[in-house]
Protein backbone atom coordinates (compact mmCIF):
# COMPACT_ATOMS: atom_id res chain seq x y z
CA UNK A 1 0.00 0.00 0.00
CA UNK A 2 1.22 3.58 -0.84
CA UNK A 3 -0.16 6.55 2.14
CA UNK A 4 0.93 9.94 0.36
CA UNK A 5 1.18 12.60 3.72
CA UNK A 6 0.52 15.74 2.36
CA UNK A 7 -1.16 19.43 3.53
CA UNK A 8 -2.21 22.46 2.43
CA UNK A 9 0.08 24.33 4.60
CA UNK A 10 3.23 24.01 5.64
CA UNK A 11 5.08 23.08 8.82
CA UNK A 12 1.92 21.16 9.75
CA UNK A 13 4.06 18.65 10.41
CA UNK A 14 3.73 15.86 7.37
CA UNK A 15 8.13 15.02 7.68
CA UNK A 16 6.73 14.59 11.24
CA UNK A 17 3.51 11.98 10.68
CA UNK A 18 5.74 10.54 7.59
CA UNK A 19 8.29 9.35 9.44
CA UNK A 20 6.36 7.78 12.49
CA UNK A 21 4.73 5.83 9.87
CA UNK A 22 7.24 4.20 8.32
CA UNK A 23 9.14 3.82 11.51
CA UNK A 24 5.85 2.12 12.91
CA UNK A 25 5.62 0.04 10.48
CA UNK A 26 4.97 -3.85 11.33
CA UNK A 27 6.00 -5.08 7.99
CA UNK A 28 8.95 -4.27 5.29
CA UNK A 29 8.52 -0.37 4.21
CA UNK A 30 10.04 2.42 2.66
CA UNK A 31 9.77 6.07 3.20
CA UNK A 32 10.14 8.51 -0.11
CA UNK A 33 11.24 11.87 0.48
CA UNK A 34 8.74 13.88 -2.60
CA UNK A 35 9.19 17.58 -0.52
CA UNK A 36 12.14 17.58 -3.25
CA UNK A 37 13.02 21.58 -2.21
CA UNK A 38 13.31 20.89 1.34
CA UNK A 39 13.95 17.26 2.14
CA UNK A 40 14.10 16.66 5.15
CA UNK A 41 13.06 12.96 6.37
CA UNK A 42 16.48 12.16 6.63
CA UNK A 43 17.52 14.88 9.41
CA UNK A 44 15.07 12.05 11.45
CA UNK A 45 15.91 8.79 9.53
CA UNK A 46 19.59 9.04 9.21
CA UNK A 47 20.37 6.72 5.99
CA UNK A 48 23.39 4.93 5.28
CA UNK A 49 24.90 6.44 2.62
CA UNK A 50 23.67 4.47 -0.39
CA UNK A 51 23.65 5.25 -4.09
CA UNK A 52 22.51 8.62 -5.93
CA UNK A 53 21.55 9.19 -9.55
CA UNK A 54 21.16 12.61 -11.35
CA UNK A 55 17.60 13.66 -12.95
CA UNK A 56 17.23 15.17 -15.96
CA UNK A 57 14.96 16.88 -18.70
CA UNK A 58 15.24 17.16 -21.77
CA UNK A 59 15.13 20.75 -23.35
CA UNK A 60 15.42 21.83 -27.12
CA UNK A 61 18.06 23.31 -28.87
CA UNK A 62 17.64 24.65 -32.18
CA UNK A 63 19.69 23.71 -35.30
CA UNK A 64 20.53 27.50 -36.83
CA UNK A 65 21.71 26.22 -40.00
CA UNK A 66 18.42 24.66 -40.43
CA UNK A 67 16.06 27.06 -38.58
CA UNK A 68 13.99 29.01 -40.89
CA UNK A 69 12.66 31.25 -38.26
CA UNK A 70 9.16 31.37 -38.94
CA UNK A 71 8.49 31.10 -34.80
CA UNK A 72 5.81 28.52 -34.99
CA UNK A 73 7.80 27.09 -31.90
CA UNK A 74 7.54 29.76 -30.25
CA UNK A 75 4.03 30.36 -30.68
CA UNK A 76 3.21 27.18 -30.04
CA UNK A 77 5.18 27.10 -26.61
CA UNK A 78 2.66 27.80 -23.37
CA UNK A 79 5.75 28.23 -20.78
CA UNK A 80 7.55 31.12 -23.08
CA UNK A 81 10.57 29.13 -23.03
CA UNK A 82 11.16 29.69 -26.83
CA UNK A 83 10.70 33.77 -28.41
CA UNK A 84 11.51 34.15 -31.73
CA UNK A 85 11.79 37.67 -32.95
CA UNK A 86 12.11 36.86 -37.05
CA UNK A 87 14.96 35.09 -35.85
CA UNK A 88 16.00 31.82 -34.86
CA UNK A 89 14.30 31.02 -31.69
CA UNK A 90 16.17 32.55 -28.28
CA UNK A 91 15.70 29.02 -25.54
CA UNK A 92 15.05 29.58 -21.84
CA UNK A 93 16.17 26.16 -20.53
CA UNK A 94 14.76 26.98 -17.24
CA UNK A 95 11.02 27.24 -18.22
CA UNK A 96 10.98 24.59 -20.10
CA UNK A 97 8.44 21.73 -19.78
CA UNK A 98 9.66 19.33 -21.77
CA UNK A 99 6.36 18.47 -23.56
CA UNK A 100 8.08 17.89 -27.04
CA UNK A 101 5.47 20.23 -28.92
CA UNK A 102 8.23 22.84 -30.40
CA UNK A 103 9.87 19.98 -32.09
CA UNK A 104 6.32 18.83 -33.74
CA UNK A 105 5.43 22.27 -35.12
CA UNK A 106 9.16 22.86 -36.78
CA UNK A 107 8.32 22.34 -40.55
CA UNK A 108 12.05 22.21 -40.55
CA UNK A 109 13.28 19.97 -38.39
CA UNK A 110 15.63 21.94 -36.61
CA UNK A 111 14.95 21.07 -33.04
CA UNK A 112 16.88 18.40 -31.04
CA UNK A 113 17.20 17.85 -27.52
CA UNK A 114 19.96 17.87 -24.95
CA UNK A 115 20.18 16.62 -20.98
CA UNK A 116 19.73 19.15 -18.15
CA UNK A 117 20.28 18.04 -14.79
CA UNK A 118 17.87 19.15 -12.36
CA UNK A 119 18.12 17.14 -9.37
CA UNK A 120 18.91 14.17 -7.65
CA UNK A 121 17.48 11.05 -6.44
CA UNK A 122 19.22 8.98 -3.75
CA UNK A 123 18.51 5.68 -2.23
CA UNK A 124 19.53 4.85 1.59
CA UNK A 125 18.56 2.44 4.47
CA UNK A 126 17.97 3.48 8.21
CA UNK A 127 21.06 2.19 9.98
CA UNK A 128 18.19 1.54 12.86
CA UNK A 129 14.81 0.24 11.54
CA UNK A 130 15.98 -1.51 8.34
CA UNK A 131 13.63 1.60 6.61
CA UNK A 132 14.24 1.59 2.74
CA UNK A 133 14.86 5.87 2.81
CA UNK A 134 14.64 7.14 -0.92
CA UNK A 135 15.10 10.84 -1.15
CA UNK A 136 14.39 13.25 -4.30
CA UNK A 137 16.38 16.65 -4.17
CA UNK A 138 15.97 19.19 -6.08
CA UNK A 139 19.13 21.20 -7.85
CA UNK A 140 19.72 24.70 -6.33
CA UNK A 141 18.48 27.27 -9.07
CA UNK A 142 16.33 24.30 -10.71
CA UNK A 143 12.29 25.28 -10.69
CA UNK A 144 10.97 21.91 -12.12
CA UNK A 145 10.11 19.58 -8.96
CA UNK A 146 7.63 16.94 -10.81
CA UNK A 147 10.26 15.70 -12.48
CA UNK A 148 12.60 14.72 -9.38
CA UNK A 149 9.58 13.79 -7.83
CA UNK A 150 8.46 11.00 -10.45
CA UNK A 151 12.11 10.20 -10.45
CA UNK A 152 12.26 9.51 -6.38
CA UNK A 153 8.44 7.40 -6.78
CA UNK A 154 10.23 5.68 -9.83
CA UNK A 155 13.10 4.82 -7.58
CA UNK A 156 10.80 2.55 -5.12
CA UNK A 157 10.44 -0.70 -4.68
CA UNK A 158 7.30 -2.86 -4.21
CA UNK A 159 7.55 -3.65 -0.18
CA UNK A 160 4.04 -4.06 1.51
CA UNK A 161 3.92 -0.26 2.95
CA UNK A 162 5.31 2.99 0.92
CA UNK A 163 5.15 6.06 2.79
CA UNK A 164 5.30 9.32 0.51
CA UNK A 165 6.28 12.31 2.41
CA UNK A 166 4.65 15.26 -0.50
CA UNK A 167 5.83 18.75 -0.60
CA UNK A 168 2.65 21.50 0.89
CA UNK A 169 0.45 22.93 -1.14
CA UNK A 170 -1.56 22.69 -3.94
CA UNK A 171 0.07 23.03 -6.72
CA UNK A 172 1.95 20.70 -9.80
CA UNK A 173 4.22 19.06 -7.27
CA UNK A 174 1.79 18.12 -4.95
CA UNK A 175 -0.42 16.75 -7.57
CA UNK A 176 3.00 14.52 -8.71
CA UNK A 177 3.67 13.16 -5.62
CA UNK A 178 0.15 12.19 -4.58
CA UNK A 179 -1.05 10.45 -8.12
CA UNK A 180 -1.22 7.20 -8.23
CA UNK A 181 -1.16 6.51 -5.06
CA UNK A 182 -3.65 4.34 -2.48
CA UNK A 183 -4.56 6.87 0.59
CA UNK A 184 -3.95 10.35 1.17
CA UNK A 185 -3.29 11.98 5.13
CA UNK A 186 -3.66 14.93 5.06
CA UNK A 187 -1.94 16.62 7.59
CA UNK A 188 -3.47 19.95 9.75
CA UNK A 189 -3.42 21.97 12.56
CA UNK A 190 -6.22 23.70 14.77
CA UNK A 191 -5.74 27.39 13.72
CA UNK A 192 -7.72 29.71 10.92
CA UNK A 193 -4.77 28.74 8.60
CA UNK A 194 -4.50 25.28 8.89
CA UNK A 195 -8.05 25.42 8.53
CA UNK A 196 -8.13 27.46 5.30
CA UNK A 197 -5.23 25.17 4.41
CA UNK A 198 -6.99 22.26 4.58
CA UNK A 199 -9.89 22.85 2.39
CA UNK A 200 -7.76 23.47 -0.08
CA UNK A 201 -6.18 20.28 -0.15
CA UNK A 202 -9.92 18.80 0.46
CA UNK A 203 -10.82 20.28 -2.55
CA UNK A 204 -7.76 18.78 -4.56
CA UNK A 205 -7.82 15.12 -3.22
CA UNK A 206 -11.67 15.77 -4.11
CA UNK A 207 -10.62 17.05 -7.62
CA UNK A 208 -7.80 14.11 -8.32
CA UNK A 209 -10.37 11.32 -6.77
CA UNK A 210 -8.35 10.18 -4.11
CA UNK A 211 -9.39 8.77 -0.96
CA UNK A 212 -8.30 10.55 2.07
CA UNK A 213 -7.89 11.44 6.06
CA UNK A 214 -7.12 13.99 8.24
CA UNK A 215 -4.40 13.74 11.00
CA UNK A 216 -5.03 16.80 13.52
CA UNK A 217 -1.53 17.79 14.67
CA UNK A 218 -1.21 19.42 18.14
CA UNK A 219 -5.22 18.91 18.47
CA UNK A 220 -5.55 20.28 21.93
CA UNK A 221 -4.57 23.99 20.85
CA UNK A 222 -5.87 26.47 18.95
CA UNK A 223 -10.05 26.49 18.21
CA UNK A 224 -12.55 24.06 17.04
CA UNK A 225 -13.13 25.12 13.31
CA UNK A 226 -10.96 22.27 12.07
CA UNK A 227 -12.64 19.66 13.99
CA UNK A 228 -16.34 21.28 13.05
CA UNK A 229 -15.60 21.44 9.14
CA UNK A 230 -14.30 17.78 9.31
CA UNK A 231 -17.56 16.67 10.86
CA UNK A 232 -19.92 19.17 8.65
CA UNK A 233 -18.43 17.60 5.97
CA UNK A 234 -18.38 14.15 6.77
CA UNK A 235 -14.36 13.71 6.73
CA UNK A 236 -12.39 11.60 8.08
CA UNK A 237 -10.62 12.66 11.16
CA UNK A 238 -7.62 9.47 12.01
CA UNK A 239 -5.91 10.43 14.21
CA UNK A 240 -5.34 13.49 17.11
CA UNK A 241 -1.51 14.05 18.08
CA UNK A 242 -1.60 16.08 21.35
CA UNK A 243 0.81 19.31 21.96
CA UNK A 244 3.59 18.61 23.63
CA UNK A 245 6.73 19.89 24.87
CA UNK A 246 8.46 16.91 25.30
CA UNK A 247 7.75 16.12 20.89
CA UNK A 248 9.37 19.30 20.65
CA UNK A 249 12.51 18.60 22.51
CA UNK A 250 13.04 14.94 20.82
CA UNK A 251 12.43 17.13 16.95
CA UNK A 252 14.93 19.32 18.03
CA UNK A 253 17.50 16.71 18.26
CA UNK A 254 16.35 14.75 15.14
CA UNK A 255 14.56 12.24 17.18
CA UNK A 256 11.20 10.72 15.74
CA UNK A 257 7.27 11.10 17.19
CA UNK A 258 7.23 7.81 18.62
CA UNK A 259 10.60 8.07 20.17
CA UNK A 260 8.96 11.23 21.65
CA UNK A 261 5.61 9.33 22.39
CA UNK A 262 6.01 5.84 22.91
CA UNK A 263 2.71 5.13 22.95
CA UNK A 264 1.68 6.77 19.78
CA UNK A 265 3.52 3.63 18.47
CA UNK A 266 1.08 1.22 18.17
CA UNK A 267 -1.55 3.78 17.02
CA UNK A 268 1.03 4.50 14.47
CA UNK A 269 1.58 1.02 13.51
CA UNK A 270 -2.29 0.22 13.13
CA UNK A 271 -3.22 2.90 11.02
CA UNK A 272 -2.65 0.99 7.70
CA UNK A 273 -4.48 -1.71 8.81
CA UNK A 274 -7.31 0.80 9.33
CA UNK A 275 -7.18 2.70 5.66
CA UNK A 276 -6.99 -0.63 4.24
CA UNK A 277 -10.41 -1.65 5.98
CA UNK A 278 -11.86 1.91 5.11
CA UNK A 279 -10.96 1.11 1.25
CA UNK A 280 -12.79 -2.25 1.67
CA UNK B 1 1.85 52.27 -23.50
CA UNK B 2 3.25 52.93 -26.92
CA UNK B 3 4.22 56.64 -27.53
CA UNK B 4 5.91 57.85 -30.90
CA UNK B 5 8.42 60.61 -30.00
CA UNK B 6 8.04 62.00 -33.86
CA UNK B 7 4.61 62.69 -33.97
CA UNK B 8 3.15 63.02 -30.05
CA UNK B 9 0.98 59.56 -30.93
CA UNK B 10 0.29 57.33 -28.03
CA UNK B 11 -1.92 54.13 -27.91
CA UNK B 12 -1.97 51.93 -24.72
CA UNK B 13 -1.57 47.68 -25.87
CA UNK B 14 -2.75 45.10 -23.59
CA UNK B 15 -0.33 43.16 -21.82
CA UNK B 16 -2.66 41.58 -19.10
CA UNK B 17 -2.53 38.10 -19.79
CA UNK B 18 1.08 38.29 -18.69
CA UNK B 19 -0.04 39.06 -15.15
CA UNK B 20 -1.29 35.62 -14.34
CA UNK B 21 1.51 34.01 -15.81
CA UNK B 22 4.21 32.18 -13.31
CA UNK B 23 6.92 32.60 -15.13
CA UNK B 24 7.89 33.85 -18.16
CA UNK B 25 5.62 37.06 -17.82
CA UNK B 26 8.90 39.40 -18.58
CA UNK B 27 10.12 36.94 -21.47
CA UNK B 28 6.38 37.74 -23.08
CA UNK B 29 6.41 41.17 -22.11
CA UNK B 30 9.29 41.94 -24.33
CA UNK B 31 7.97 40.08 -27.16
CA UNK B 32 4.61 42.14 -26.80
CA UNK B 33 6.78 45.47 -27.09
CA UNK B 34 9.09 44.12 -29.99
CA UNK B 35 6.17 43.35 -31.45
CA UNK B 36 4.66 46.76 -31.84
CA UNK B 37 7.97 48.09 -33.49
CA UNK B 38 9.06 50.05 -30.08
CA UNK B 39 12.80 50.99 -30.56
CA UNK B 40 13.19 51.81 -26.62
CA UNK B 41 11.43 50.80 -23.61
CA UNK B 42 10.93 52.54 -20.22
CA UNK B 43 10.38 50.13 -17.10
CA UNK B 44 10.92 50.62 -13.43
CA UNK B 45 12.67 46.98 -13.08
CA UNK B 46 13.84 44.81 -15.79
CA UNK B 47 14.83 41.13 -15.43
CA UNK B 48 17.55 39.17 -17.31
CA UNK B 49 15.21 37.23 -19.03
CA UNK B 50 13.36 40.11 -20.38
CA UNK B 51 16.54 41.81 -21.10
CA UNK B 52 17.84 38.96 -23.88
CA UNK B 53 14.58 39.28 -25.29
CA UNK B 54 15.03 43.42 -25.94
CA UNK B 55 18.52 42.91 -26.58
CA UNK B 56 17.77 40.27 -29.29
CA UNK B 57 15.14 42.85 -30.62
CA UNK B 58 17.39 45.92 -30.20
CA UNK B 59 15.27 47.63 -28.28
CA UNK B 60 17.16 50.07 -26.04
CA UNK B 61 16.02 50.25 -22.48
CA UNK B 62 15.72 53.14 -19.81
CA UNK B 63 15.15 52.80 -16.03
CA UNK B 64 12.55 55.09 -14.48
CA UNK B 65 11.04 54.47 -11.04
CA UNK B 66 8.45 56.92 -10.47
CA UNK B 67 6.35 59.59 -11.77
CA UNK B 68 3.49 59.16 -14.91
CA UNK B 69 3.90 58.12 -18.01
CA UNK B 70 4.14 61.20 -19.60
CA UNK B 71 6.57 62.62 -17.21
CA UNK B 72 8.83 59.51 -18.03
CA UNK B 73 8.16 60.24 -21.55
CA UNK B 74 9.61 64.10 -20.74
CA UNK B 75 12.61 62.78 -19.29
CA UNK B 76 13.44 60.89 -21.84
CA UNK B 77 13.19 63.34 -24.48
CA UNK B 78 15.32 65.65 -21.97
CA UNK B 79 18.03 62.62 -21.86
CA UNK B 80 17.35 62.51 -18.42
CA UNK B 81 16.58 58.51 -18.21
CA UNK B 82 19.68 56.34 -17.59
CA UNK B 83 19.90 53.48 -20.73
CA UNK B 84 20.58 50.19 -18.93
CA UNK B 85 22.84 47.65 -20.68
CA UNK B 86 21.73 44.82 -17.72
CA UNK B 87 19.55 43.76 -15.94
CA UNK B 88 18.96 45.61 -12.78
CA UNK B 89 17.04 43.00 -10.37
CA UNK B 90 17.01 39.24 -10.36
CA UNK B 91 15.22 36.38 -11.81
CA UNK B 92 11.97 36.34 -10.13
CA UNK B 93 12.58 39.65 -8.69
Amino acid sequence: MRIAVASGKGGTGKTTVAVALAVSSGVPAQYVDCDVEEPNGSIFLKPAAGSTETVSVQVPEINEERCTSCGRCARFCRFNALVSLGTPPLVFPELCHSCGGCEIVCPADAITWKDVPVGEVSIGQDTRTGLRVIQGKLKVGSVLAPPVIKAAKAAASNLPLTILDSPPGTSCPVIEAVSGVDYVLLVTEPTPFGLHDLTLAVDTMEELGLPFSVVINRADEGDDRVENYCRENDIHVILRIPHSRRVAEVYSRGGTLVEALPELSRVFREIPGEIEGRLG
Amino acid sequence: MVYDTETGEYQAVDNGMNLNSAQGAGIQTAQNIAATGAEAVIGANFGPKAVLVLQTASIRMYLCQSGTVAEAVEKFKAGELQELTAANVRSHW
